[in-house]
């Protein structure tokens, strides 16, 4: 008989993190530990992976998720092939399907998909056999950023349950947030949203049971002003704010908003001596985040980076079948 | 040909029929229905044996997409006509935003030529609002009117300017045509892909609040009480928009209203491939599905519940297809590229069956909603230039003399939806693989079977 933790680990595509159990981020958190220490070693190379292909594709420009998910792949003994929308025969008019099917029939292991629209990574694990990891889709899911932040607060302060997260900024259009958001409720921490209204999704801000009450999203705290939110706090994520929110109606200013939503040395002291700043990068310095605070103490944000290639080797180890 | 419809349960709201019995076509007409007193015809019939089935009217749609000219790949006139006779539809309207669109007298009457060659239905086409579907000068009115079309509607380019949609009105009376609205506030929708609410936010999809067709729709009535012109409102969706329409018709504006059959029958949640309300589940091959992206969009089950009981209490007059075939390639690709739309003729008939059989809908008002409510909104108003309509006397009927349009169904026999089986070039369905209860056995126009079930045979017989 197989057991419940052997099952989850057979998880063939990594999409979101909205149906992962207490016990199985305990898994890849525990698989990460492992890789980490393979990290620390002089030669940080292990043959694991050795033989199998691994494709990035990425349809959206990124640095630190491609390198660290190459990274990773390279560290465990895969071979990887980088493709961006720029060299994709997408520039060719081909469709996605044609693309992912073609990569299969090349005989990739893994593929790796950033996409700027919303569900590609999910048309991706309905269309192919082989293995999808979500690097991000539109403003759906980033399961793998979120794991890499859980597995840092972890490291940093002990655990996570009762931890009060505060994730500050445009929660609307970040797959960060969102996956944060079951990914923390699942180990069970208190999540606030801060941010302006029109930064906040409707359905998270007035949440309507469903029939039978059952709610569709955890339970969250929305708090629209910041000095509250941080009181008490042991994690605070800012969120990058993208310029062009401006232009779109949703903010009157860059200059309000840093005014309101900046995270400063003088608002961080009211949130716990021991909280940790976190930022998924890349980071606008001076608008959500001040520099004094974003290379602070407090700021975890390289560790964050480091975690990033030890939990995208445990999770190419799990999706190609490793037993943890 | 002359018809003999033999022992069928004969339904007819029109004038109140609902009983066991015959039903005689000869020479394209309605001739005899059992319960009449008249007498019974003489001579050679072909006899459509119906016994355990439902007899009615033909089903008018009062919107579909035939696509062409312009876009033949998607769907053309010959394959459209064939999926609505499968469907049991016998009369179709259809839209106008075809390429080149329908605001000339020249294209309605390639549209009125291709039907009449290579259709298998009644097809009756409405004009634009304005030209070319731009939203900036009104249409030539009168130059479609005289060349035949029933309505005018600038559908899937909804008229963004209050002004130009007033003069639309206003114009429109002098032909006694009504205006058609697709009610959409394009500023407000924006990129949307689906209904704003949870699934949206689950997704990371944008959303199109319900306020976005409730604002038009509230703007569109208010300028029908200003301009006394006749509006209908297309693919109602919102509860907010049947509270609006409500008012209106309490107040004697001679506005109306269609639903579509998929916003009847489904919710936003079947974007994430379900349709109850469950919210933990796991990613299934159905999230996503493109196949459920429409617009207006798939709303929440309140919006839902609203809409069947406005159908109920004749706020919404009639349903309407809203057919809207696609290819392949327009659905196989990502969820915010995918084009809005369902193929929804051959299906229509099972999914409103559904409601029926579950008790939420009463047999008869289905059957006046398909067939004598749509005909009354299409009725030419008789201070018109144009007094004479072309459609002719007697559709969504089946008294005596009326043309021999008849839809024979089996409401209870199962079938499970296979695509590529369909007579529509659009396979673009959210029911794949469902099983559906009642189906089409024959649909005859004209006193001619433009449908026949495989499992339905004819005899012959002398009277």
């Amino acid at each position: 008989m197989r057991t419940n933790s052997l099952i989850k680990m057979e998880r063939h595509h990594i999409i979101d993190l909205d149906d992962f159990s207490q016990e199985e981020i305990a898994l890849i958190f525990a698989t990460t530990d492992a890789m980490k220490e393979i990290l620390s070693r002089e030669i940080r190379r292990v043959p694991t992976l050795r033989g199998k292909t691994i494709v990035t594709l990425f349809y959206e420009p990124s640095t630190r998720t491609r390198v660290s998910f190459e990274l990773a792949a390279k560290n465990l003994g895969a071979d990887v092939v980088n493709v961006t929308s720029s060299t994709a025969s997408v520039a060719k008019g081909e469709s996605i399907i044609d693309t992912m099917r073609t990569l299969e029939a090349l005989g990739a292991d893994v593929i790796v998909i950033r996409h700027f629209q919303s569900g590609v990574p999910c048309l991706m694990a309905q269309h192919l056999q082989i293995s999808v990891i979500n690097a991000g889709d539109g403003c759906h899911a980033h399961p793998s950023q979120a794991l890499l932040d859980l597995y840092t607060i972890r490291e940093k302060l002990g655990h996570i349950e009762g931890l009060k997260v505060v994730i500050v900024g445009d929660i609307l259009h970040s797959r960060v947030a969102r996956s944060n958001i079951w990914g923390l409720s699942a180990m069970g921490a208190q999540v606030v949203l801060c941010g302006p209204p029109t930064l906040i999704p409707q359905e998270l801000r007035r949440p309507q049971p469903l029939k039978g009450g059952e709610c569709p999203f955890p339970p969250l705290t929305i708090q629209e002003n910041l000095d509250r939110a941080l009181e008490e706090a042991d994690v605070v994520m800012v969120l990058r704010l993208q310029k062009e929110r401006q232009e779109g109606g949703l903010l009157p200013s860059l200059r309000e908003y840093i005014q309101l939503y900046q995270l400063n040395s003088a608002r961080l002291s009211r949130a716990h001596l021991h909280a940790l700043v976190m930022h998924p990068g890349p980071m606008n310095e001076g608008i959500e985040i001040t520099p004094e605070v974003a290379h602070g103490p407090q700021s975890v944000v390289e560790d964050q980076v480091t975690n990033g290639v030890a939990v995208r080797m445990a999770l190419l180890y799990m999706v190609t079948g490793g037993k943890g | 040909m002359n018809l003999l419809i033999k022992g069928g349960h004969i339904l007819d709201p029109s004038q109140g029929l609902d009983a066991i019995g015959d039903l005689y076509i000869v020479e394209g007409k309605i001739t005899w229905v059992e319960p009449l007193k008249e007498k019974r015809p003489l001579g050679k019939f072909a006899v459509i044996p119906a016994s355990g089935l439902l007899v009615c009217p033909g089903f008018v749609d009062l919107h579909c997409h035939l696509r062409q000219p312009g876009y033949e790949d998607k769907e053309t006139i010959a394959s459209g006509t064939r999926a609505a006779a499968k469907g049991g539809f016998t009369t179709l309207c259809c839209m106008p935003n075809t390429k080149p669109p329908v605001d000339s007298q020249a294209v309605v009457e390639y549209v009125q030529r291709t039907a009449h060659t290579e259709g298998v239905v009644r097809v009756y086409p409405i004009g634009c609002i304005s030209k070319g579907l731009k939203g900036e000068e009104l249409a030539e009115m009168g130059e479609l009117a005289a060349a035949g079309v029933m309505a005018y509607s600038d559908d899937g380019q909804p008229v963004t300017s209050s002004r130009l949609m007033r003069h639309a009105l206003e114009y429109s009376l002098a032909f006694g045509r009504p205006i058609i609205d697709h009610c959409e506030d394009k500023a407000l929708s924006a990129d949307g892909a689906m209904n704003e609410g949870w699934v949206a936010t689950r997704l990371g999809l944008k959303g199109i609040p319900a306020a976005a067709e409730e604002a038009i729709v509230a703007r569109d009535i208010a300028l029908a009480e200003l301009t006394g012109a006749c509006l209908h409102i297309a693919h109602v969706s919102t509860a907010g928009s049947v509270d609006l329409l409500r008012r209106a018709k309490d107040k004697g504006l001679a506005v109306t209203a269609e639903v579509t059959p998929h916003h009847l029958t489904l919710t936003e949640e079947r974007v994430m491939g379900f349709s109850t309300q469950t919210a933990h589940h796991t990613a299934s091959a159905l999230w996503y599905d493109t196949n459920a992206k429409v617009n207006p969009p798939l709303r929440s089950e309140k919006d839902r519940q609203a809409l069947l009981e406005a159908l109920k209490d004749d706020t919404i007059d009639a349903i309407a297809t809203d057919h809207a075939p696609h290819t392949i390639v327009d659905k196989l690709c990502e969820f915010d590229a995918a084009a809005f739309g369902i193929s929804g003729l051959e299906t229509a008939l099972g999914c409103l069956l559904s409601l029926v059989h579950s008790g939420q809908l009463d047999l008869k008002l289905l059957i006046s909603k398909l067939t004598w409510e749509p005909v009354r909104i299409l009725e030419i108003k008789k201070a018109s230039l144009f007094p004479t309509s072309p459609l002719p006397w007697g559709l969504g009927t089946l008294q005596m003399g009326a043309p021999g349009d008849v839809t024979i169904f089996d409401p209870s026999k199962e079938w499970v939806v296979n695509p590529n089986t369909f007579a529509s070039k659009g396979k673009n369905t959210p029911w794949a693989g469902c099983q559906l209860k009642g189906q089409v056995m024959a649909t005859v126009v004209a006193g001619n079977l433009a449908y026949r079930d495989d499992s339905l045979r004819l005899e012959g017989q002398s009277a």
